[in-house]
């Protein structure tokens, strides 16, 4: 019985000393960890190498990588607006918590970001901090008709400043200007006097600064910047990337280039925000010889990383968002920024010659933005446009059936699209109500590609390819 | 030895067709599918008569040995009595057969099958009870093992595997199988080929044959010491030692007996002397088998409806209904819903190879169990033939894909009332978009303003009712559209 007992003791204190001396080693090995399981990376992630852009009008030293809570972590470990779970409120403290102690700044949110949940949380997980250590930017996101009012505007407005536990505002956007037109514009912000509004609160000191973001017709973009003199624009968000910078047009008719945007704002001397570095991700996601090719230049730099330096090299960038939703692609994207080393000649025309080379595979421009969800017939029109490009980008499209992987990229084709897409919310299922259409900031003609697609899979499974 | 071989044919076949019913991706089909067509019943229903007259022939040559070796709910009623026999040793007794039960059962088989009572057909036939246990207890099981392979599958990158839908396809038929499944691991546990001596109506035909078999167990009557081994071994109760005799219209040639007389007194050969006694047969206790079944075939078990999953950011998606069929559907090939109902045996083969969802068995009571096809979750798509591929006894036949294209079997009928674009107020023509008879086209509502919303309109004499509109129409839980079923089916 006693060396039973003396047994119990003497193996709990075991069992206490090697637990401590395993936490004690993993602590110890991390740093080295990194470099030796990452093998890519190189080496830890530093604190103080971030690359910052000063805005001209208030000297803010604003870090180049934005942190875009527009796919802040679920309980399901997925992003969260893919799922109804809860966002991991946990995980969002520790990005957040990562993010500002390796010198991220700029935290660029939305009412309508994660089904409207991801003010609430970012404003949970800032608040934490110092408020001077933070730039919050957010939009007025007055999209939906019955919030055009301007009463409805106001209260959307103010309704951010309770969420985000603030009682002023860094970084103010007209959300999503251009889509819908001239006659959006109008409705949302000019003719109900929300714009003369948001201007005043400026004055006031409310408003840090005041912008907007801009996606599709040109002619919304132009006007605004042609009131520049009047309004005083403090900065601007466009859609900038190595494919769209020259090839806009290529990649979405009713795109324009990143190259004229870009030069518009560079010539008002407007600070530029950047969205879509990463082109919803279709510029880290790329076809295996793309890969390889970038590899081959910069062997342990990642794939997106090529994109984020594009980004960042124009001067009047003042930060280049990502949605980050996985430590790891914050890791990867604090490393390309600190500090940032910026494109020489030889890399833009590299980069230029890999976006011909993009071009040549026929993607749907899906940036996968869940703007045009639901869909009310129950299609999954994301999901089946993301299989699609998978698909393309794998060589998993056959021409015909005489290919010589026809039978195996068929089978890939067909049951990844049943594993991607419940067959119920297939492409087959659209009826063509042109719902969706006006939601795309793509302006991606989506019940033309679906019954594209639709299509395509007849011919799969009939064999009549 | 000739147990030996007897126990490894059987279970060749017994596996090869069990896995009929499993397999999903028809590759078993394509070899091993013409052991679904030498059953005896689906064999006399197509008309085969080459087969039947194989099986007759075999039967007087070799007595039973289809029911040994070909039937599989024989080989099945083996494996659980074998299973008994694990627990209790020489647990048979001799026990007189029960002809009059025989020739009634069989009797009312032959008046329900001339007659078309599908239901009563279906009920007795061997072929069938198995099918639609094994398509109904043991393919799910198979199917959610095959989910599992797929989900790891997808983990792992490979598309070697693929996920299919397990769902109830028929209550009433579950509760059948659940029944016929009860009953008879009941009757075999306890007495062996209890239901193959007794109801068994292809059991009872092939027995009146094999008593004229070449070949038969002989019981040596200078070797016998009447010690009653091999009565108290027969699976089939047909071996009156003290008589020294054999019941052969029972003797299913199992050869079991053969190996277990320590004298050696029983061989498997020809009986040379016409001498055979014959016995005038007692009513007895097996008259409680029969109870047992009548009462046990009442019972039905309840499934509670798999609760519906909703996805976030995705609009809920009403399940579909069945709608209300003047006829039902029957598959290219059937030919007439009449010459369907006369041929089926209801083994359900088609129904697990279905890969479109589309044939489940009926639960209207005169077609209790024979597939019918409805387009809640599928439609009968344009390359497909698995049913008339498999099909053992005639009811579909054969079919190519480019005769199938041009046969209709029912025609679509639209009801503007359910139509999203009268209820929605938008643009649809999914039907037309997807009938692959050309048959639908897109009308302005108003005949004179062409801007008026576009309405389906069904050429009746192109549609070939394939579903393809029901399955796709937009509207639930009752499509705006929707197939009725033709008595005769013609090519258009």
């Amino acid at each position: 019985m006693n060396k039973k007992e003396i047994n119990r003791r003497k193996f709990l204190k075991i069992l206490g000393a090697s637990a401590a001396t395993t936490t004690a080693a993993l602590y110890g090995c991390k740093s080295e960890n990194n470099t030796a399981v990452a093998g890519s990376t190189p080496g830890e992630v530093p604190t103080d190498q971030m690359t910052y852009r000063i805005n001209p009008k208030t000297g803010d030293k604003v870090s180049l990588l934005g942190y875009g809570c527009m796919r802040l972590p679920t309980i399901s470990h997925s992003s969260a607006r893919d799922s109804n779970d809860d966002i991991d409120q946990e995980m969002v403290n520790k990005l957040t918590d990562y993010a500002l102690a390796h010198g991220v700044n700029y935290f660029d949110t939305s009412p309508a970001y994660c089904k409207g949940r991801s003010e609430h949380a970012m404003g949970i997980a800032l608040s934490r901090h110092p408020r001077n250590s933070y730039f919050i930017a957010t939009k007025l996101s007055n999209f939906s008709p019955d919030t055009w009012s301007r009463k409805a505007s106001i209260a959307m407005y103010h309704n951010s400043f309770k969420e985000l536990q603030v009682d002023y505002i860094d970084y103010l956007l007209l959300h999503g200007i251009g889509m819908g037109g001239m006659e959006a514009l109008k409705g949302r912000y000019l003719d109900n006097g929300v714009l003369d509004f948001l201007i005043e609160e400026r004055k006031a000191g409310r408003i840090r600064n005041l912008g907007f973001s801009y996606h599709g017709d040109i002619k919304a973009f132009d006007y605004l910047l042609s009131r520049h003199e009047e309004i005083k624009w403090d900065f601007v968000q466009i859609q900038l990337n190595y494919v769209d910078w020259k090839h806009a047009k290529e990649v979405n008719s009713r795109n324009t280039d990143a190259e004229y945007l870009y030069g518009e704002l560079n010539k008002r001397n407007i600070p530029a925000v950047i969205m879509e570095p990463l082109l919803g991700g279709r510029l880290s996601n790329v076809p295996t010889h793309i890969v390889g090719r970038l590899k081959q230049r910069r062997p342990t730099d990642s794939v997106a990383s090529w994109a984020f330096r594009f980004a960042g090299s124009p001067e009047k960038v003042l930060t280049v968002l990502s949605g980050m939703t996985y430590m790891e692609h914050l890791q990867d994207n604090l490393r390309t920024y600190s500090p940032l080393l910026p494109l020489n000649d030889d890399d833009k025309a590299f980069l230029e010659e890999t976006a011909q080379l993009m071009l040549k595979y026929p993607t749907v421009p899906c940036n996968d933005c869940k703007y045009c969800m639901p869909c009310p017939y129950g299609i999954d029109i994301p999901s089946i446009l993301i299989h699609y490009n998978k698909c393309v980008n794998e060589g998993n499209v056959p021409k015909n059936s005489q290919e010589e992987n026809y039978r195996k990229a068929r089978q890939a084709f067909l049951v990844g699209y049943d594993r991607s897409v419940p067959r119920l919310r297939q492409a087959n299922h659209c009826i063509g109500c042109n719902q969706c259409v006006h939601h795309c900031p793509q302006n991606i003609n989506i019940p033309k590609q679906l019954q594209r697609i639709d299509q395509f899979v007849e011919h799969l499974k009939q064999g009549t390819l | 030895m000739l147990r030996k071989i007897r126990i490894l044919c059987a279970f060749l076949c017994f596996a090869l067709i069990t896995l009929l019913f499993l397999d999903f991706t028809g590759s078993i089909h394509a070899w091993f599918g013409w052991l679904a067509k030498i059953q005896f019943l689906p064999a006399l229903l197509a008309l085969n008569a080459g087969v039947v007259i194989a099986l007759i022939l075999l039967t007087l040559i070799l007595g039973r040995v289809y029911c040994s070796v070909i039937c599989p709910l024989g080989v099945f009623q083996d494996i659980i009595s074998w299973i008994a026999g694990k627990r209790k040793k020489n647990r048979f007794s001799y026990s007189p057969a029960l002809t009059w039960l025989r020739y009634g059962v069989l009797t009312v088989f032959i008046i329900a099958l001339l007659a078309g009572i599908g239901t009563v057909v279906a009920l007795l036939a061997p072929y069938s009870a198995y099918g639609r246990m094994a398509s109904n207890l043991l393919a799910p099981l198979y199917q959610w093992g095959n989910n599992l392979l797929a989900y790891w599958a997808e983990r792992a990158n490979s598309y070697a595997f693929y996920s299919v839908d397990v769902w109830m396809k028929s209550i009433a038929t579950f509760g059948v199988a659940v029944g016929t499944f009860i009953i008879l691991a009941i009757l075999a546990w306890r007495n062996g080929r209890t239901y193959c001596n007794t109801i068994c109506p292809v059991g009872t035909v092939l027995g009146f044959i094999s008593r004229f078999s070449y070949l038969k167990p002989i019981i040596d009557t200078e070797k016998c010491n009447s010690c009653g081994l091999c009565a108290r071994n027969c699976k089939a109760s047909c071996i009156n030692s003290k008589e020294h005799t054999i019941d052969y219209s029972r003797c299913v040639a199992c050869m079991d007996c053969i190996g277990k007389c320590h004298k050696g007194a029983i061989a498997y050969a020809h009986l040379h002397k016409a001498a055979t006694p014959e016995k005038k047969e007692e009513v007895s206790q097996a008259r409680r088998n029969f109870l047992t079944i009548t009462s046990l075939f009442a019972t039905t078990t309840f499934l509670k409806a798999q609760e519906k999953k909703v996805d976030g950011g995705l609009a809920v998606i009403e399940d579909k209904k069945i709608p209300n069929r003047a006829n039902p559907i029957t598959p290219a090939g059937s030919q007439s819903i009449r010459n369907f109902t006369q041929h089926c045996t209801a083994c359900q083969l088609c129904v697990s190879v279905c890969p479109n969802q589309v044939l489940r068995p009926s639960s209207s009571l005169d077609r209790l169990m024979q597939p019918e096809m409805s387009y809640e979750r599928g439609y009968c798509r344009p390359e497909c033939t698995k049913c008339s591929e498999v099909c053992p006894a005639g009811a579909i036949r054969p079919i190519t894909t480019a005769d199938k294209s041009s046969t209709q079997i029912g025609h679509a009928v639209f009801i503007p009332e359910n139509c999203v674009v009268n209820r929605d107020g938008v643009e649809c023509g999914n039907c037309a978009r997807h009938c692959p008879a050309g048959a639908i086209q897109m009308l302005p509502s108003i005949a004179d303003d062409p801007n008026s919303p576009k309405l389906p309109v069904v050429n009746t004499e192109r549609c070939i009712g394939c579903g393809a509109c029901e399955n796709l129409c937009p509207a639930r839980p009752f499509s705006a559209i929707y197939v009725e079923g033709h008595q005769n089916h013609r090519t258009v």
